[in-house]
């Protein structure tokens, strides 16, 4: 029985189509996979980008006059949704995640191929529904937190498909948690201690466990939600003897993790890329372990930050203060690290590099105003202000999707065989970078002085600083032309990589460019010190 | 060695240097228009100092170790194979909590001088509202001169505007008038969504939540006239979803007041 089994399965890898092609199958090979999950994210963010600017053309002048009105929230509604669930979550995880955590834990593949084919697949419907929905009754257009009441009494089908769609885009990331636990734990290669695996391994079972934990909530928060919607049940609907604030509660349980669930993975990406470009082992790893996991543990007790404004009694206000400032010790001492890792080093200061090192910069002004955030009284002004639109995507953009670039230089090499042109990675770091702060440090000030955010029409004492801040949203869209160029070019004419191109030591440089199915012929390598630079390992 | 020390002192003094002089010199904030305001912008400028030091530090460490231990030309090999440093780990594990333990406390004291922590209450003389349940809010400062007695206006929230209610004289306006230095309490509900009052010259906002009274109290310092903004998205016309709020003298608002008072009639 079992042989029928393994002829049936051989059977059905040998019908798996060769080539480009298998991108575009129900491939079991995690690498097929990851690249299937960044490519998908990478076009979702196109369409993410294309609302943003859409956006900022409208905040161009303090009129509305742009976008009709609904249109422009579910344009909002439709950028945060795009970009959250369909672009980052699935990216840094699921995309890096697949391509590296085999390797790094010394298998074949992920522990259950087949959940990790299905967990892809859920996403490109998902994100197809979430977009037909503006083509039918106009999408969502109650923010991507879709506050009831507002959620109950806008257009029905939009506000449904939306539901539907993160549902499935919750359950694609609850099996992709599970199968990161499971791989992590139970796969690794004999001999291989968890203290010595390369910290994006730390940051993913970190990530995975809050996946598994938070996401279930806000599923059947959502489920309610529906019911609400359509079987006019009064769950959270006031006028059916309902509670708003409840809603608030759970979904802030899912979505404030849902931050380090976009983060944490970057963090761990960073700490693979920055010891091989400054040749020197990662500071601290112990206290980085440490510290990914008092991250993990308080980023679930922090969720009424979100909420000062609304009905929270006061005692509340001040545990969740201090709850959430205290979230900054463990991620300042990931940075310290970092910095320490540069410190002393031979640095190769390549377009990967440069990201990362744009990563530390843009996160830290984004922490620190995140832990004035925290502070009731300062977030009793600013809450739902351009404020704190420019603090997340400090967080957001300036940390996540800086990371995103920079592993995109990092690991190309590596799963295409081809070097990327550097000097149209460096014109794309500085446009993305000029154009970044630009767009979004001058945000900072507009909350500050009485713009709320998610407004189609604001007072025309704004006009200039918004048409900065539109100005630098054109050098972010212009941005992705010369990435664009590079990643197609250098498929065919890029420079040949070679196996190790940077020396690095972790295990996926140690196969060959592109990796064979099995990841390598023989044996998988034990690699005990991921970090071991300086110690004449190469000389 | 000693002097990479002293190097290191004059940087740091440097840093916090800027720092301060930023903090004190660069304004970000809109007008100061009531009690709250200055108590605010004490806690913004010290949160904003500490913010600009530590990322000044950052960037300068970064930008620096890009520099100097750039890879040269034709050079080979690593860098000191440096794992960890324990002492160290210590030190920017115990900094970072003392400057955020000493934030957290110090904003709580500014919360408290904010009236945040006080019992919530709303004095409504005609309506009997003592015995409803009150949700959340914000109170405001001790201080404030109780003496002078307080005015009580409620406040509905609808798609898209806002309705003030003089129970007092039992008549609703469009715009809201105060008198200047007296206490204000507004108890607010919400006709259909979520919506949320905010007076950036007040630095005060809470949510106005269908189902839930809420509680403002405040008490404005100058005379003027600014905006009441709603700072939740409660549907399309939610960008011109505003109102005024005209802060005038006693006597002023008085007049206003008996021009409108319906139960003289």
């Amino acid at each position: 029985m079992t042989i029928l089994i393994d002829n049936k399965a051989e059977v059905k890898e040998s019908l798996q189509p060769k080539g480009f092609l298998r991108y575009f199958s129900f491939s079991l090979d995690h690498k097929v996979i990851g690249i299937q999950y960044l490519v998908c994210g990478f076009l979702f963010y196109l369409v993410g980008g294309t609302l943003a600017s859409a956006i900022r053309i409208e905040l161009i002048s303090p009129l509305s006059d742009f976008l009709p009105r609904d249109v422009y929230n579910q344009v909002l509604t439709l950028h945060g949704t795009i970009m959250i669930f369909l672009w980052i979550v699935p990216v840094v995880n699921g995309a890096f995640g697949n391509y590296l955590i085999p390797f790094y834990v010394g298998a074949r593949d992920m522990a259950f191929p087949r959940l990790n084919a299905v967990a892809f697949w859920l996403i490109p419907p998902s994100g197809l529904m979430l977009i037909a929905s503006y083509f039918i009754e106009g999408a969502a257009q109650s923010g991507w937190t879709a506050y009831p009441p507002l959620s109950i009494t806008t257009p029905q089908s939009g506000q449904i498909i939306w539901i539907l769609s993160v549902l499935l885009l919750g359950g694609s990331s609850i099996f992709g948690g599970i199968n990161f636990i499971v791989t992590i734990l139970k796969l690794r290669r004999p001999g291989l201690k968890l203290m010595n695996l390369p910290m994006y391994c730390w940051a993913m079972l970190g990530t995975s466990i809050l996946v598994v934990l938070s996401t279930p909530v806000l599923a059947g928060t959502l489920i309610l939600l529906s019911f609400d919607i359509v079987a006019h049940t009064g769950f959270f609907n006031p006028a059916l003897g309902g509670n708003v604030v409840v809603y608030q509660h759970l979904f802030w349980f899912y979505s404030h993790p849902a931050v380090y669930i976009m983060v944490l993975p970057a963090f761990g990406l960073v700490s693979e890329i920055l010891p091989i470009h400054c040749r020197k082992p990662l500071f601290g790893y112990t206290t980085m372990v440490f510290s990914i996991m008092g991250i993990v543990v308080l980023g679930l007790v922090v969720w009424a930050h979100h909420m000062f404004t609304s009905g929270t009694p006061p005692w509340m206000r001040l545990f969740f203060t201090i709850a959430t400032a205290f979230i900054a010790v463990p991620t300042g001492i990931k940075f310290f690290n970092w910095v320490a890792t540069m410190w002393g080093g031979k640095i190769s200061l390549n377009s990967a590099m440069l990201f990362s090192c744009g990563f530390i910069i843009n996160f830290v002004f984004g922490g620190i105003t995140g832990v004035a955030l925290a502070q009731v009284p300062f977030d009793i002004h600013v809450h739902d202000t351009y404020f704190v639109v420019a603090h997340f995507h400090y967080i957001v953009y300036g940390g996540s999707v800086f990371v995103i670039f920079s592993s995109i230089y990092h690991w190309y090499p590596k799963v295409v065989g081809k070097l990327l042109n550097e000097n149209l990675g460096y014109l794309h770091f500085a446009l993305t970078f000029i154009g970044f702060n630009l767009c979004f440090a001058p945000q900072h000030w507009l909350g500050l002085n009485g713009m709320p955010r998610r407004v189609a029409e604001y007072d025309p004492q704004f006009q200039f600083i918004n048409q900065i801040s539109s100005f630098g949203a054109l050098f972010m869209a212009v941005s992705t032309i010369p990435f664009l160029i590079n990643i197609f070019i250098s498929i065919k004419k890029g420079e040949i990589a070679g196996n190790n191109p940077w020396n690095g030591l972790t295990p996926e440089w140690l196969t060959t460019s592109p990796p064979p199915v099995e990841n390598w012929e023989g044996e998988a390598p034990l690699v005990n010190e991921p970090y071991g630079y300086g110690k004449d390992y190469l000389s | 060695m000693l002097n990479k020390s002293y190097y290191l002192i004059l940087i740091i003094s440097i840093i916090i240097g800027i720092s301060f002089w930023i903090g004190f010199n660069v304004n970000l904030l809109p007008e100061e228009a009531s009690i709250n305001a200055p108590i605010y912008d004490e806690l913004f400028k010290i949160l904003f100092i500490i913010g600009l030091i530590l990322f000044i530090g950052m960037t300068a460490l970064v930008i620096y170790s890009l520099f100097k231990f750039r890879k040269k030309e034709g050079e080979f090999g690593d860098g000191i194979a440096l794992e960890g440093n324990l002492s160290l780990e210590i030190i920017w594990t115990v900094i970072p909590s003392i400057i955020v333990l000493f934030v957290g406390i110090y904003s709580y004291n500014i919360y408290d001088r904010m009236g945040g922590m006080n019992e919530l209450n709303h004095n409504h003389g005609t309506m009997n509202s003592n015995s409803e349940k009150i949700w959340a809010g914000i109170s405001q400062a001790n201080n404030s001169n109780s003496g002078l007695g307080e005015t009580a206006i409620e406040v509905s929230a609808m798609q898209f505007a806002f309705l003030f209610n003089y129970p007092q004289g039992e008549f609703i306006s469009g715009e809201l008038h105060v008198p200047v230095d007296q206490k204000i309490s507004i108890k607010m509900e919400s006709k259909d969504v979520i919506h949320a009052f905010w007076i950036p010259e007040f630095r005060i906002k809470q949510d106005i939540i269908p189902g839930q009274p809420t509680i403002l109290n405040f008490t404005p310092t100058k005379t003027g006239k600014y905006p009441i903004i709603c700072a939740e998205l409660c549907g399309p016309y939610h960008g011109g979803m505003r109102a005024s709020i005209i802060v005038e003298e006693k006597s002023d608002y008085e007049r206003w007041f008996n021009q409108n008072n319906k139960t003289n009639l």
